[in-house]
């Protein structure tokens, strides 16, 4: 049993229970699945510099800084308590690939040898992790939801905006992955 | 904000509503802050299955946009597949909260934000290998940095914010 447990989990596990995701928040209180609602929220309590966007009323929103605050927990007790301490396998030819950029550390859920404090003064480092976040808080925001909220939740609830969202998503992701990632990695 | 009850009267708390995915369905009810707590649950829950799975692996990401492996299009797939059935039956059956409110659904309306964000979102996705949700669990994992990315995406937010006006939508 706790094998299976601290084993890798296969794909229709937590596609399972990332779907059941969406109705135990209906259910517990009306909520819709949605994650980067968060650095909304964030910039509406910390930041609001009178931009209309962010003044509204957060506090009505603090479920949700509960839900990551959960998120992040999760993240802790799954990595203390519930992993196998084997590295990620990965797939060769993004081995192969990835050792041809000198990354061939693949014991975390990160490469470490990309995502570090030493590499975030580097100018691969920075335009990963900076520029990489910010795409990605920009986009977020823009397309009016992320993976969650438009790719699960909408998807859910078949809105077609949504649908134009994730392919938009998985087209923005495959040409960095293809062909702009390799320039970046070779920085 | 003077107005409690009326919340349309302010513009942007009005588009959250209409054009974001975020849930605003505020409950009328008024609960102590403790009753959060069940969100974190799911939270944790959520959490694990992130590390479990591997879903904030960055090579998993690298994986599934160069069609490497199945398994983020099998996850994505299932949860989709479960969430719609879901979603489905609580329509159907027109189920309640717990607390015996109305669950209720807002239509999207289609603007140029979800191409033009969309794009730049999986730029940003394939680059950091994570959305919003798996940087909360990165962070988690011990991968301490990544609270670096987190406050760049939420510079980004800002700066969405910032310029939303001039911004094609």
């Amino acid at each position: 049993m706790m094998e299976t447990i601290t084993q890798p989990w296969p794909w229709y596990t937590a596609g399972i229970i990332i779907g059941l995701i969406v109705p135990a928040l209906l259910i517990l209180g009306n909520k819709h699945f949605g994650i980067s609602a968060n650095l909304r929220h964030a910039c509406a309590v910390c930041l609001p510099s009178n931009i209309p966007f962010f003044k509204y009323d957060w506090k009505k929103e603090t479920w949700n800084f509960f839900f990551v605050g959960g998120i992040l927990v999760g993240g802790i007790i799954s990595t203390l308590y519930l992993g196998s301490g084997d590295a990620v396998i990965v797939h060769p030819d993004l081995a192969q690939e990835l050792a041809s950029y000198g990354i061939t550390d693949f014991s975390g859920m990160v490469p470490s040898q990309l995502f570090s404090f030493e590499s975030l003064f580097t100018v691969r480092g920075l335009v990963m992790m900076v520029g990489g976040g910010f795409l990605v808080g920009f986009g977020a925001r823009y397309a009016g939801g992320c993976t969650s909220g438009h790719a699960i939740m909408g998807l859910s609830d078949l809105q077609w905006p949504s649908l134009v969202a994730t392919i938009c998503f998985m087209i923005g992701g495959f040409v960095m992955a293809n062909f702009i990632l390799p320039f970046i990695l070779h920085l | 904000m003077e107005n409690k009850t009326n919340q349309h009267t302010n513009p942007a708390d009005f588009e959250v509503r209409s054009l974001d995915t975020m849930c605003v369905n505020e409950s009328e009810l008024k609960h102590p802050w403790y009753y959060n707590l069940k969100y974190s649950l799911v939270g944790v829950i959520f959490g694990i299955v992130f590390i479990k799975a591997e879903i904030i692996s960055w090579f998993r990401i690298q994986e599934m946009f160069r069609l490497q492996s199945f398994h983020m299009y099998g996850v994505i797939g299932t949860a989709v597949v479960v969430g719609a059935i879901s979603v489905f039956l609580i329509k159907k059956f027109k189920v309640k909260t717990i607390h015996g409110e109305e669950i209720t659904f807002t239509d999207k309306k289609f603007n140029k934000g979800q191409i033009i964000g969309g794009l730049t979102f999986g730029l940003g996705w394939a680059l950091t290998g994570a959305c919003p949700g798996p940087l909360f669990a990165q962070v988690g994992s011990g991968a301490i940095v990544i609270l670096v990315v987190i406050l760049s995406a939420t510079a980004g937010t800002w700066v969405y914010g910032k310029f939303r006006d001039q911004l094609p939508h």
